[in-house]
């Protein structure tokens, strides 16, 4: 991080993390950890076919292995006509299945669920579920997009009549933001002063892979129904289960302990927690459902999948004059929370930093019998920086200009801010120049290049790639009308609550819902600064809903630029309430009343009180003045205004040897405009994390399915994450902008990292082999696909070469990057 | 069911556990020290890992039956008397944990890798650790955690004891 003197104000200072204390310590509550007496496990069997008609099930072994109470079938437990909740219908048109809690007559996926055992142990229930026999009659998979909205194709859901769940589409033309994109190509394809390029690229399919195993307990013992789940969204999930399985809002409490990681992947609502809550009703007992990796990785949510044919125009000179986007989006058997969405979130984010003045998005989401796809770290907005930051690419190249040159001739300049773009969003502010001069300087750019050139001059077996992606996203979501304006089934508000105690310490109540961020020290610092007390007394709650009842929690980057703003305001009307029963017990005017670091003092005089001294005594309430109540609390509800825009400039050196195709990842160096920093240990913390999940986008992962629709590499042997001797270290470093649109110009960087670094990588890869005629290499970029790719471009057979359907090259060290096909042997 | 006899963080325990239960599970369930976590059922993630008489080892692919004998140290008994490993504390000032669900293993794994290595670069730690999966931090921090403690634990730092203080009742 840029270096700077240690701040006076909390806001901008490195403080170790508060939580750190209980999870090194192993103090920690995630969810399976708790286990209520008499708990009862919960297994799901499972659908080994994606596709198939169920024709008999026999529980009649199972129900009488030891320790079984129960196996249950959707009909059994009354639950078939209970739908699984999809909050986002994108058009009033879309056709949207039911998503059930378990599978009644055909299954649509393998790893769906089918039958509920229910035993005293979690080893009996899963021994007693390989007893349950389900017979099947294979249905053919839809497995490919383009085929699934064929004339003629099989049918996911054939009630449906159509394998598409619906088409968005923006015209900036239509719209009146910009202009027509379709005038825009006609244009360009009769000038001869003009080019058009046209790219197709694949974003494959991705497991968010959070750490922690989902995880889900039901008590319902007591007034309330209390659910403990691996959840981000505790407040979301109480009321999706009221909506689900109608029991009133009231009852149900929904806590989110400590939870470990999320990424998107925990943002659903599950049809085991559904069944919890349905089994803990119907046998008065705790129940617990807690999956395993292969479990999660089958049938969690899966992220991104997409296939982009962009369009891009521009005058010879380099200006660019329009961009088509097309989309193919697949949802997979099912509609997720916000699944049909996530794609149409990118709709905003394709034309970037550019001023591109007409811009064409279509985005088609189809059913196939994979397992669902939902949010996945950036959601929707890495689709679309990887598609405008490999095109730019590719457009410089066709053109014959340097690529960041050529993006700085159609950037928005920093004095152009607030810009308004071609889909109607306004950018409150950024620097593109600054953020890129930065980072050019510390990679030492025009030094790279001239290594690049001599590689290649002297045919270096290892070629040199310089990767760009000078990016930006939309965070904080949301301003709750532009939802209102997308159909989306919520607001985008946060909610707040300060108490200050008798002793003078303070509770803040937050209805954000953290899984690893670092809310209560970035809040902590937050609330110091605001009443002036000191960062360890300032104590965060949050993630009950008894606790914190009002919250919409913790997704899109919104925690800091909603939630932390929230928190603000209620700071603010404690601190009104503190003055005016300071003046009451001052004597003095409310208006001669000053507050600073904590003191409430008369102007001009040395009278005044500390805000802990006004706190007791609005607790003792003997003396305070009779138009207020005795109470310093306050709650504040946040709506933003706007979305907030961080960007940066992201730059990777890649080697790739051109004899095996192994790629390896040099340097990366990345400056963010993150606007004002309130933690810059934990804003660190999340590019690294991010940047790591994007480059194995880029690099080493991808849920592969085979021709019957099974999901080949469902465990963390083959599903590779990278481990640490994977990656390098990465000089990340901020510079800032503020944003204008919050009190504390602050703009949100969780998902930042995993949005720039895909295209850097890509971009970095390709440049490396771009002379030898490569255009192209579908992610991830293993060393077989690099190597075919290289073979293909030389016009050489690659036919005797088995295609690689593992993602080889990552993780655990075990797999020889010139041996690709090792993992499958 | 087969008779174990184990001691878990300086306490003895002696349990009838059934045969195939893995050490995992008897931390969690048997013994309650739920600060160990399960993160895979493959043995790829580490999350799991404990101290196996000094030695790490992940523990869902340890039975309990093999602890028989054994000295078992997990994260709930790395501090001592309430004075942080140096490990611990690295972790915590060089912000090498998020969600933490990995962190005890990290941990784990971190403080047998520097009894082998008392100063590791860059890469012997990322070698060191790559049995260890996470997905929050990018590894960079957990790095700058590890030779921090590397640092920590140098002669002339004060290094932890051996034997671990009783952190859990009794048998």
């Amino acid at each position: 991080m840029t270096t700077t003197a240690e701040p006076t104000t909390e806001l901008g200072k490195a403080r170790t993390r508060k939580e750190d204390a209980r999870l090194i310590t192993g103090r920690t509550r995630y969810t399976d950890a708790i286990t209520p007496h008499g708990t009862l496990h919960l297994h799901v069997v499972r659908s080994p076919i994606a596709h198939a008609t169920i024709t008999s099930i026999d529980k009649s072994a199972a129900e009488a292995a030891p320790g079984v109470i129960g196996v249950f079938t959707a009909a059994d437990l009354g639950v078939e006509s209970v739908g699984l909740p999809c909050a986002w219908p994108i058009t009033p048109d879309m056709k949207a299945p039911q998503r059930p809690l378990l599978a009644t007559g055909t299954v649509h996926f393998a790893g769906e669920g089918v039958v509920v055992v229910v035993a005293r142990t979690a080893a009996e229930a899963r021994d007693a579920g390989d007893l349950v026999e389900i017979d099947y009659d294979a249905l053919e998979p839809v497995l490919d997009m383009e085929a699934a909205l064929a004339e003629g194709a099989t049918l996911v859901h054939p009630d449906l009549g159509t394998n598409e769940n619906a088409t968005w589409a923006f015209d900036s033309g239509a719209a009146g933001t910009g202009g027509s994109v379709d005038e825009a190509i006609a244009a360009a394809e009769a000038d001869p002063d003009s080019v058009v390029v046209r790219r197709r690229f694949r974003q494959q399919r991705l497991i968010p892979a959070f750490m922690e195993p989902r995880s889900c307990v039901v008590d319902p013992t007591g007034e309330q129904i209390t659910v403990w789940a691996a959840t981000q969204v505790p407040h979301i999930l109480r009321t999706m289960t009221t909506v689900t399985l109608g029991v009133p809002e009231a009852k149900l409490r929904v806590i989110a302990p400590d939870v470990g990681g999320g990424f998107g992947g925990k943002i659903g609502v599950l049809p085991e927690e559904m069944l919890c809550v349905a089994l803990a009703q119907r046998l008065n007992k705790p129940v617990k459902w807690t999956e395993t990796r292969s479990e999660s990785l089958l049938a969690a949510h899966h992220g991104r999948d997409q296939i982009q044919d962009l369009t891009i125009t521009a005058k010879k000179d380099g200006t660019v004059t329009g961009l088509d986007v097309h989309l193919l989006a697949d949802m997979g058997a099912y509609l997720g929370l916000v699944g049909p969405g996530v794609p149409i979130l990118g709709a905003f984010m394709f034309n970037a930093i550019y001023k591109i003045p007409a811009l064409k998005f279509t985005c088609t989401n189809v059913f196939t019998t994979k397992t669902l796809t939902d949010a996945y770290r950036g959601a929707g907005r890495p689709e679309a920086t990887f598609g405008i930051e490999r095109i730019m690419d590719e457009l410089a190249v066709e053109l014959g200009r340097d690529p960041m040159d050529l993006r700085k001739q159609n950037w928005i300049t920093h004095e152009e801010f607030p810009f308004t773009t071609v889909v109607g969003l306004t950018y409150d502010s950024g620097n593109y120049e600054q953020a890129t001069e930065q980072a050019m300087a510390t990679f030492d750019y025009a030094g790279l290049r001239r290594e690049q050139e001599e590689r290649r001059a002297r045919g270096d077996k290892v070629q040199l790639g310089i990767g760009i992606s000078t990016f930006t996203e939309m965070c904080g979501l949301a301003p709750s009308r532009v939802l209102g304006s997308l159909a989306y089934g919520a607001g985008g508000w946060e909610a707040a609550s300060i108490r200050m105690l008798a002793t003078g310490k303070v509770e803040v109540v937050t209805g954000a819902s953290a899984h690893g961020q670092g809310h209560e020290t970035a809040f902590s610092q937050i609330v110091a600064d605001q009443l002036g007390v000191p960062f360890e007394d300032v104590e965060i709650l949050h993630g009950d809903t008894q606790i914190s009842p009002k919250g919409l929690d913790t997704y899109g980057s919104r925690s800091l630029v909603v939630g932390g703003i929230a928190v603000v305001k209620a700071a603010e009307k404690v601190i009104a309430k503190a003055k005016k029963l300071a003046a009451h017990l001052l004597e003095a005017s409310e208006d001669d009343i000053e507050f600073n670091a904590g003191q409430f003092t008369v102007r001009g005089t040395d009278k005044g009180k500390a805000i802990q001294e006004l706190a007791f005594a609005a607790f003792m309430a003997h003396d305070y003045p009779e138009d207020m109540e005795p109470s310093l609390d306050s709650d504040a509800v946040y709506d933003p205004e706007n979305f907030s825009f961080p960007h940066g400039t992201h730059l990777a050196a890649m080697e790739v040897d051109t004899e095996t195709g192994r790629v390896t990842l040099r340097r990366y160096v990345c400056v963010d405009d993150i606007g004002n920093v309130v933690n810059p240990l934990i804003a660190e913390g999340q590019v690294h994390g991010g940047l790591a999940q994007g480059i194995a986008q880029a690099l080493f992962e991808e849920a592969n399915y085979d021709d019957q629709g099974t999901l080949v590499n469902g465990t963390f042997v083959d599903y590779t994450l990278p481990s640490a001797a994977d990656l390098p270290s990465f000089e990340s470093s901020t510079v800032s902008t503020p944003a204008t649109s919050n009190p504390l110009g602050v703009k949100g960087v969780g998902e930042a990292g995993t949005i720039a670094s895909t295209p850097a990588i890509v971009n970095g890869v390709i440049d490396a082999l771009r002379h030898l005629g490569v255009t192209n290499v579908e992610m991830p970029t293993t060393s077989q696909r690099v190597w075919r790719a290289i073979q293909e471009a030389q016009g050489r057979s690659t036919q005797e070469t088995p295609v690689d359907t593992h993602s080889p090259g990552a993780g655990l060290g075990s797999i020889d990057p010139n041996n690709p096909q090792g993992e499958v042997q | 069911m087969a008779q174990v006899r184990v001691t878990v963080d300086g306490v003895n325990y002696a349990d009838d556990v059934e045969p195939r239960m893995l050490l995992v599970q008897y931390l969690r369930e048997r013994l309650g020290k739920t600060g160990t976590v399960v993160g895979c059922d493959t043995s790829n993630c580490g999350a799991c890992t404990v101290h196996l008489n000094g030695q790490s080892v992940k523990s869902c692919s340890v039975l309990a039956v093999q602890a028989d004998g054994a000295e078992v140290l997990t994260i709930e008994g790395l501090a001592r008397d309430g004075e942080l490993h140096p490990v611990q504390k690295a972790f915590n000032e060089c912000h090498g944990l998020q969600c933490g669900y990995c962190t005890p293993g990290m941990i784990m794994a971190a403080v047998d890798l520097l009894g082998d290595n008392p100063d590791p670069d860059e890469t012997e730690v990322r070698e060191g650790i790559e049995g260890n999966l996470c997905r929050c931090t990018g590894y960079q921090n957990i790095v700058r955690s590890v030779q921090r403690a590397a640092q920590m634990m140098k002669p002339g730092a004060s290094a932890p004891t051996e034997s671990p203080a009783p952190v859990a009742g009794g048998n």
